[in-house]
């Protein structure tokens, strides 16, 4: 335990950290650039120099660590004074040259009011330059659709050159030139390639990188400001919904260690452009084979007809991936009531049995333990598209072990910026490494934290409980199930999947699943089905089907429905997603939905009254309480228990015949996975963008 | 004045071959297995006792430094031979590259074996053409004849490489010539860790100047009393000097530490253009150190301390003359065009500030300016002094600071004249 003397009060600090924590520890306040916690040190904006008495220079308090400094000649600690004249003027000096070439456009710049070289300026500058000569001016570059940049603002302090080699895996940023000529591009003036770029907008503490399509848009002060949950994937990254009005205008990332730690994909950052456009406004029913605007009452009155006249038996429900607890939970609640076992969450056709128990579908190592991990196998899993926050993770642990850290993949060959091990396509290898008989499997065997993540492309199969046995196998067998760690871990691509299985959302005795729904409704012996925001199934298939459409946006089940209920985005309702570790968390509502839309549960609630058939709950909290009874987990919110290990090994002793098909891929477009980013044009040109990636470059045209 | 018999590079002047056999004929490559014999640390032990000091510019003691390689460590250690010489007024590394490679390979041999390393890199500067393949063949000559290699006649495993740099200043500084050997772009590291910690690829790895690792040898063979024996206490030993400037007879000479900057110049280059009172001003060290006003250069000796004393530095002994022919805020303004140039754009003080104290000594030798800036630009040298990852902020600030320090009253008068007859002098464009 190191002591240091910080202005001089004397403290302990712990190991390994440098000069500007230890500050930071104690309250004291370093100015900085290029310093950023979770990139490694660049020290070379030299804003946080800092006196360190003895020291003939003022010292750098980034890349200092504390255990690097000596005690004094008569044993005192080493005293830094981060207030003293020395200290001073050399962040004074290191200001003003920072000023010196940056222009003076505070006005029209999109950072102003959360520009760090503002603020500090202010904390720590001189009152007025003294550089009388012309500022340098830089061209500005091409980096795709997402970022607007403006580099004569630059400070070169290299946190985005450092985040997407670091943190995103993707080098394709850079530091050219020399001296005050020194420019940051992509060197061939194409847009990153990478789902996590913007992320470089927040970390750049001027100007230079701005969000390209929030440019003009307001002002930080304007914004109201809503810590929320994303629910672009299943990992439920911490958010916050900055509004203005009845419109979001932006949607940044928030701190949280165990998820997400401070980034988001650009699906979740950029996707509120699809929040404002194709929305489900007001009732519709179909008449004469066109859609017609109707109240509320005529489209209730329609259904009920309907299911009273088809019987609970010919009624199917699907609920879809953006679906919350709350309202999953009322849909459940209603098909009971009606006597219906038609129902289903897991629209991708994927085999999770809820009622083995919650280990056997949770990502049971936890985003955070992939720190932990010493192996990974991943099965049917492209975990840069599904979740590129976690697979971020498994390049930061990769990194942590020095390049160490075997990776094995079963499936289709795709980039996932650390370099794997390709052992095969499809089951067969699975079967393989499930005897012990493939090299990778004594790696995994060695490794004390070994993890197994299984994909979506895996588990969405027809042969998918057989997959998920022989990873339960897998898991058993290489000793990934221990008392202090829990290797099985399954990847959900979508955000509702975890609560809709938490809630037993799947088919009751002789239900249907919606598979056998589809092909039902397709035979004409299903007559009723109940979309709950499920976009992503075939609509030809549903034959003559009685189709309802509950959701928020006009998408492929809109198109197809008979009758539309509009419904809330998740950034207009308070809604319990649990992501794929099983951590509930709560989205809050920024904005109102639109028109005549309402929140999910109400309608339902509301349907349930037309059916005669009133859900057992009048307000919000009664639904919740409800909730939480028949499903406790949800109830502990942001808090993650471990699920029971036990039903992995139950798994792993049932019998399985996978087929032989390989593994494919989950999605065939990142950027337009769902009804929201279908929406979103913003989505669609970063989907244009990858399409023409290494067709274009940016001088075409 | 030094003695023949003393001389470390006998063939300064390519008087005789550099080859192998001429080199031998000259002392090279003797009793070097005796040498190696003594063991790793009796080296280390006789190169601090001769009170070698560092001759790339900061005057290091190089033993002192040798000795803070690792003794047991599971990484392989390096020595970096930093030919990289680029300073301007300097040409000593040159001239033994050139003329007597085979004392720079045996050197780096008991360099290498001093501090347990089995690799040495030479990275030569990217324009040193002739230089390169010089050393590239004696280099050649020395694996042919054993002398290095495995299974040497020494019996100690040595690989030497040579390593051409593209040309860039800051690839002189030490770090920066790691990460350029290593493949990456020439930037200089944060310190701590040190090179002896961490250096190239993360192993223990020392980095000498060539006419530091060229003068081991000859210590080794004579010994550490007979270096010690020459010079000044506390700077001992022989030392190239490169002469240039309003000299008559411009030359790279070999002398004693310690000799009298004048009796340097008339006995060798010369003497000042047009005679001594004629004299303007002298940089002894290289463009990176202060200038000395004629006044100081009548007595001052060319060694570490009296140099020191004088507020400017021995630097790499590259003697800069100048008469007073010369102006001298243009003069000292190309040397701070020299320094923005260079500037690798890593850190703050030096990428913003080098450009900005050229531009206002520009403005100054034109007569441009307000006599306010002229403590303003000191100032400013002093914000870029000491805030910088390397020392090339330093090396751009400090000739500045001679030039006030010394000169204050001839930027006075220019910048009075400029007001009395204004010009409509061009500024510089930000992007020049």
């Amino acid at each position: 335990m190191p002591k240091l003397i910080i202005d001089g009060n004397e403290h302990d600090f712990p190991d390994g950290i440098t000069l500007i924590q230890a500050c930071g520890l104690v309250g004291v306040e370093i100015p900085r650039f290029c310093f950023h916690e979770r990139l490694s040190i660049a020290g070379n904006c030299r804003m946080c120099l800092v006196e360190v008495v003895g020291m003939p220079k003022p010292i750098a308090s980034c890349a200092m660590s504390v255990n690097d400094l000596r005690p004094g000649p008569d044993g005192t600690p080493p005293t830094i004074n981060t207030k003293s004249e020395t200290t001073r003027r050399a962040q004074e000096g290191t200001m003003e040259f920072l000023l010196v070439n940056h222009p003076l456009d505070c006005p029209i710049c999109d950072q102003g009011g959360e520009c760090d070289l503002q603020d500090q300026a202010m904390a720590y500058g001189f009152n007025a330059g003294r550089f009388k000569d012309n500022k340098r001016a830089v061209e500005d570059k091409y980096l795709g659709p997402l970022i607007k940049t403006s580099m004569t603002r630059c400070i070169h302090c290299t946190r985005c050159v450092r985040f997407m080699t670091e943190v995103a895996g993707v080098p394709e940023l850079g530091l050219i030139g020399r001296g005050e000529d020194a420019e940051i591009t992509t060197y061939l003036e194409h847009g990153i390639h990478s789902n996590l770029s913007a992320n470089i907008v927040d970390l750049c503490p001027v100007g230079a990188l701005t969000s390209k399509p929030y440019a003009f848009q307001a002002r930080p002060w304007e914004l109201a400001k809503t810590p929320s949950i994303d629910v672009m994937d299943a990992v439920g990254s911490s958010i916050r919904v900055d509004s203005r009005g009845k419109e979001v205008l932006r949607i940044l990332p928030r701190i949280n260690d165990a998820v997400n730690e401070e980034w988001i994909s650009d699906k979740a950052r950029h996707v509120w452009d699809g929040l404002r456009t194709q929305r489900l406004d007001r009732p519709y029913l179909r008449k004469d084979g066109k859609l017609a605007p109707c109240t509320w009452d005529e489209a209730f009155a329609a259904i009920a007809n309907r299911i009273k006249s088809a019987g609970a038996e010919k009624f199917g429900t699907i609920a879809g991936d953006l679906a919350a607890a709350e309202e999953m939970f009322a849909l459940k609640t209603l098909a009971d009531e009606l006597g219906s076992p038609n129902i289903d969450c897991r629209q991708d056709g994927s085999k999770f049995d809820p009622t083995l128990g919650r280990a056997t579908y949770l990502f049971n190592a936890t985003i955070g333990g992939i720190e932990d991990a010493d192996a990974v196998l991943l099965v049917g899993c492209d975990p840069r598209v599904e979740a590129p926050v976690l697979n971020s993770r498994i390049l930061k642990r990769w990194k942590q072990l020095s390049g160490k850290l075997p990776v094995g993949l079963v499936g289709a060959d795709v980039d996932l910026t650390y370099p794997y091990q390709r052992l095969g396509a499809g089951p067969e290898t699975l079967l393989e490494i499930a005897k012990g008989g493939h090299d990778f499997a004594k790696t995994l065997k060695d490794a004390k934290k070994p993890m197994v993540i299984l994909g979506p492309a895996a588990c969405a199969r027809s042969d998918g409980y057989d997959i998920l046995t022989v990873g339960a196998k897998i898991a058993t067998e290489i000793g990934a199930i221990t008392d202090e760690w829990n290797g099985f871990s399954v990847l959900h691509a979508a955000a509702g999947r975890v609560a809709g299985l938490d809630l037993g959302l799947v088919p009751g005795d002789k239900g249907l699943g919606t598979a056998d729904m589809i092909a039902a409704a397709g035979k004409g012996d299903l007559e009723v089905l109940y979309l709950l925001g499920a976009d992503e199934i075939d609509m030809s298939d549903v034959g003559k089907a009685f189709v309802i459409y509950q959701g928020s946006h006009g998408d492929k089940g809109a198109n197809r429905a008979d009758v539309i209920l509009p419904g809330a985005a998740y950034t207009e309702k308070e809604g319990t997603y649990v992501n794929t570790e099983g951590r509930a968390q709560m989205t809050a509502r920024a904005i109102f939905p639109p028109g005549e839309a309402r929140e999910d549960w109400t309608i339902l609630k509301h349907l349930s009254n037309a059916l005669g058939k009133p859900l057992p709950f009048e307000t919000l909290q009664e639904l919740r309480s409800k909730m939480y009874a028949a499903a406790p987990q949800l109830a502990q919110l942001d808090a993650l228990e471990k699920a029971d290990p036990s039903p992995i090994a139950k798994l792993a002793s049932h019998a399985a015949k996978p087929g032989s098909d390989p593994f494919g891929l989950s999605m065939d477009d990142y950027y337009l996975s769902n009804p929201i980013a279908r929406a979103s044009a913003i989505m669609a040109s970063l989907s244009a963008m990858l399409a023409d990636a290494g067709k274009a470059t940016g001088t075409d045209g | 004045m030094l003695k023949d018999q003393d001389r470390i590079f006998k063939n300064l002047y390519g008087l005789h071959s550099w080859q192998l056999p001429a080199a031998r004929a000259r002392g090279a490559w003797d009793g070097t297995k005796e040498m190696i014999a003594r063991g790793h640390d009796a080296i280390i032990e006789e190169v601090k006792a001769s009170g070698l000091r560092g001759r790339g510019g900061a005057g290091f003691p190089t033993g002192l430094k040798w000795s803070f390689m690792p003794k047991e460590d599971p990484r392989p250690s390096y020595l970096a031979v930093n030919a990289d010489e680029s300073e301007p007024g300097t040409c000593k590394d040159r001239e033994i590259m050139h003329h007597d490679p085979h004392l720079l390979i045996e050197g780096s041999m008991l360099a290498a074996f001093a501090m347990r390393a089995h690799v040495a890199y030479v990275y030569i500067r990217g324009e040193f053409i002739a230089e390169r393949e010089i050393l590239e063949a004696a280099i050649e000559e020395a694996y042919e004849a054993k002398l290095v290699g495995k299974n040497n006649v020494h019996g100690w495993d040595f690989d030497i490489h040579v390593h051409h740099g593209a040309g860039a200043y800051i690839c002189g500084e030490e770090t920066a010539l790691l990460e350029s050997l290593e493949g990456k772009k020439g930037q200089p590291r944060l310190k701590p860790p040190f090179p002896a910690n961490c250096g190239l690829y993360g192993a223990p790895t020392t980095v000498n100047n060539v006419e530091t690792i060229a003068s081991v040898p000859d210590i080794m063979r004579r010994g550490a009393t007979w270096f010690a024996g020459l010079g000044k206490p506390n700077n001992t030993g022989t030392k190239l000097y490169c002469i240039s400037g309003h000299v008559n007879e411009p030359c790279t000479v070999e002398e004693e530490m310690g000799i009298p900057l004048r009796e340097l110049l008339e006995r060798y280059a010369g003497g000042v253009r047009g005679g001594w009172d004629n004299l303007l001003a002298v940089i002894p060290g290289g463009s990176s150190v202060p200038c000395l006003s004629a006044a100081d250069c009548a007595d001052v000796t060319m060694d570490f301390d009296a140099l020191k004393a004088l507020g400017t530095g021995l630097g790499t002994a590259g003697v800069i003359v100048m008469d007073k022919s010369t102006d001298i805020i243009r003069a000292i303004s190309r040397l701070a065009y020299f320094y923005k140039h260079e500037s690798c754009g890593q850190c703050t003080p030096c990428r913003e500030g080098t450009g900005w104290m050229w531009r206002v000594l520009e403005r100054m030798a034109a007569g441009n300016a307000q006599k306010h800036e002229i403590d303003m630009l000191f100032e400013v040298t002093k914000q870029v002094e000491g805030h910088t990852i390397c020392a090339l902020g330093d090396a751009a600030a400090w000739p500045i600071q001679g030039l006030i320090k010394n000169f204050r009253h001839v930027i006075e008068e220019r910048i009075d004249a400029g007001a009395a007859e204004p010009i409509p002098a061009s500024v510089p464009e930000a992007a020049e």
